[in-house]
């Protein structure tokens, strides 16, 4: 029928090696290469932008202890979650997500749009006894975000290592100029490396996220982190189908 | 210092062999008991005792850790550096290499659950280790590559054996993921903290590229390589049909690579690339069932030894666990179904039935046959080995029942609409449903961990007895080792 004989890769070590590569590696150039290429993968939205130091730090602490094992942070189109946790997610928000936090199991419920639902006070009783606030919880207690202090001394280094990665955190006049274009004059000033620390404390300061003013606790990151989520586009200013030929 | 010379002229390297199986075992008792561990932690939250290194969070990763790197991985580097040695009828490449593969995996699996709990993480499941020791990762699985090529360049038969193409295939397929899915800028070099070069949807892109394909290849190609040796080994016949296995191979090493993306059905990556890999998951069943019914039908003519054989019955039953798990995911790879079984326990269940069912059982199977060959004696109790099918079966069925109907339950609870057309369930209500399926799961890791430990116990004593009688293949110092 035809001349090729498959003997020819059983006897050919070489020939097995390069005939696999070949074979292995066709799904993912045509799965992944393009996402990085082709514009309407991620929306262009109003609004979103990058974590502020502090909330940054929020970020890694929830990455620390691995939330994204029990709560998603991707809310799908259906009418039932529309109800539950509100508009489904978009790609565009989670553009500055160095990883990505969409989790895979709700053991928990999704927390995409988790930001403003609940007050401070709310979320941090229910970081230090879950079942204080949601009696049948099965999620472990979390005291010690409330009683650790903040290790903020690397601020800048952090936001430097996502700057390389591509995240608009400004490091010159130039930058923070673009910054100011993009996300307007208030936004910008937190996105400036050399200031981190010192936009660090007073975002601290300002929302006294743990109720407790005398020093930023990790408890302060975290629920600056959660209380951010999912806020920062208005739906209000864009028509329903807006975001479907996205999809 | 004797006995190393007499290693160094024998025909084979067994002494790697013999220190992968101990670990091996070591890990699967290690990782399934952290399994046990956090699946009551969620049934029994008080068991997180207010520790941060002990919370669910940071005990997970340990638990997928040591099953899938220390467990599996541990026995793919035992039963390959077995197989490739035996079917090219030539001595392992390399020595030294092969050593310091060894060394170097056991440093990973420690150096990664100890990071875990310290709390260090890159948060992208099964890929949670932070940047030195994903280095240290590289460097082993490259020195792996070399050993195994090298040993099958060394080969005194022609034909490079079907049980090694699955294992070539899967050390290629685990260095092209591992490369790709760790790209990430550390935050100092004095800082295990790194963050991902990629962001938001390539990332979650890439993530499950990789994630489905840690299954595909290193939990399913993998052990198709260890199925092909041993199940004919065990029934003494042939393989059922040599074109099946060609077919079969390349089938599954092209297909598999589409598939991660149906991980992301329904969320902000784009229709395109998840419909694309739902159509080549479906198509995956047909590779996958082509394995399944060439391992099942080599027993055809000696079916009566699943009577007499409890090896062969592990074999059997993780063969069919494999083609029942590869039926349930393509099912769950449609949309419509994966709406509702997605975030949901269902998809913890069905993870747990290729886990344990296959390629936990194939193992063990493969294991009992390997162990007396290796101390060159038999088995200490063949009753023990009937006692951990038993105690396995029960307990994979346990598990997978309880996730089944607490996973489906889920998502009907959180679609619910009362006739007013508001939600029917609070998100808690859900949490308080679950309860008694969590405590019916941690019951079947129980009895799971159970027969783990029963052949941890029946392997030491096999290798006290060999040891006592002083086999004739002159054992090694890597009994130390256990």
């Amino acid at each position: 029928m035809f001349n090729f004989k498959h003997e020819w890769i059983e006897k050919n070590v070489g020939l097995m090696l390069i005939a696999t590569m070949i074979a292995i590696s066709i799904g993912g150039l045509v799965e992944i290469a393009p996402l990085f290429f082709i514009k309407e993968t991620v929306e262009k939205v109003d609004g979103v932008r990058p974590y502020t130091p502090l909330e940054s730090r929020g970020r890694d602490i929830y990455v620390r202890e691995g939330c994204y094992l029990c709560h998603s942070q991707m809310i799908r189109p259906f009418r039932d979650e529309a109800l539950r946790y509100g508009h489904y997610s978009l790609a565009a928000e989670s553009k500055y997500d160095h990883p990505f936090q969409w989790g895979s199991k709700r053991t928990g419920p999704d927390l995409a749009r988790v930001g403003n639902k609940y007050s401070n006070d709310w979320h941090v009783q229910h970081l230090i006894d879950p079942k204080s606030m949601v009696p049948p919880s099965v999620m472990p207690r979390y005291p010690w975000l409330m009683t650790t202090a903040l290790d903020y001394s690397d601020m800048a280094e952090r936001l430097m290592a996502l700057r390389q990665v591509g995240v608009p955190y400004s490091l010159t006049q130039g930058e923070y100029d673009r910054n100011v274009k993009d996300f307007g004059a208030e936004v910008a000033q937190t996105l400036h490396i050399p200031d981190a620390q010192k936009n660090l404390i007073a975002q601290a300061q300002a929302g006294n996220f743990d109720g407790d003013r005398s020093n930023v606790s990790e408890m302060d990151a975290v629920v600056a982190y959660l209380q951010v989520l999912g806020t920062m586009v208005d739906f209000s200013k864009y028509d329903n189908d807006e975001f479907v030929k996205f999809r | 210092m004797a006995a190393v010379d007499v290693a160094g002229t024998e025909q084979y390297n067994f002494d790697i062999v013999r220190k992968f199986t101990i670990m091996a075992l070591v890990w699967g008792a290690v990782g399934m008991l952290v399994g046990v561990y956090i699946a009551s932690e969620l049934a029994w939250p008080f068991l997180n005792f207010d520790s941060p290194y002990i919370t669910f969070g940071r005990l997970r990763p340990v638990h997928t850790g040591a099953v899938i790197f220390g467990f599996g991985g541990s026995a793919l580097f035992a039963t390959s550096y077995y197989v490739v040695q035996r079917t090219c009828q030539a001595r392992l490449f390399g020595d030294g290499m092969a050593s310091f593969t060894f060394w170097g995996w056991q440093a990973v699996i420690v150096l990664a659950a100890l990071s875990y709990v310290m709390g260090y993480s890159q948060g992208r499941e099964y890929a949670e280790m932070e940047w030195p020791i994903d280095l240290l990762i590289e460097v082993v699985w490259v020195t792996y590559l070399i050993v195994f090529v090298g040993t099958l360049m060394k080969r005194k038969q022609p034909h490079i054996y079907v049980a090694n193409w699955f294992y070539l295939s899967f050390i290629l397929a685990t260095a092209l993921l591992h490369t790709f899915n760790n790209l990430a800028v550390p935050v100092s070099l004095f800082t295990l903290k790194s963050y991902s070069l990629f962001a938001g949807t390539q990332d979650a892109m890439t993530q499950w590229w990789y994630g489905h394909n840690a299954v595909g290849f290193f939990l399913t190609a993998a052990f198709l390589g260890m199925m092909y040796y041993f199940v004919p080994k065990q029934a003494g016949r042939p393989i059922y049909s040599y074109r099946l296995s060609i077919v079969h191979f390349w089938a599954l090493s092209f297909l598999y690579m589409w598939v991660g993306a149906h991980h992301l059905h329904w969320t902000a990556l784009p229709d395109w690339t998840s419909t694309l890999a739902a159509t080549f998951s479906i198509m995956l069943l047909l590779p996958s069932w082509g394995g399944m019914i060439n391992g099942i039908m080599t027993l055809s003519g000696a079916w009566d030894k699943l009577r007499t054989d409890p090896i062969m019955r592990f074999m059997i039953v993780a063969l069919s666990f494999y083609g029942m798990s590869t039926f349930e995911g393509p099912m769950m790879s449609l949309k419509d179904v994966n709406a509702l079984s997605h975030y949901t326990d269902w998809t913890v269940g069905h993870v747990h039935s290729g886990a344990l069912g296959w390629v936990a059982m194939i193992t063990f199977g493969s294991m009992y046959h390997l162990i007396p060959k290796l101390w060159d004696t038999k088995m200490y109790s063949e009753k023990l080995i009937n006692i951990h099918f038993w105690l396995a079966t029960i307990g994979t069925l346990l598990y997978i029942t309880a996730m089944w109907i607490s996973g489906i339950m889920q998502g009907l609870m959180w679609r619910a609409f009362d006739d007013f057309g508001n939600l029917q369930y609070s998100f808690a209500e859900s949490v308080a449903a679950m309860h008694p399926f969590y405590a019916m799961r941690a019951i079947g890791g129980m009895f799971f961990l159970t027969g783990m430990l029963l052949m941890l116990f029946n392997t030491y004593m096999t290798i006290r007895q060999s040891n006592s009688q002083g086999s004739k293949l002159e054992v090694n110092p890597a009994n130390a080792v256990a």
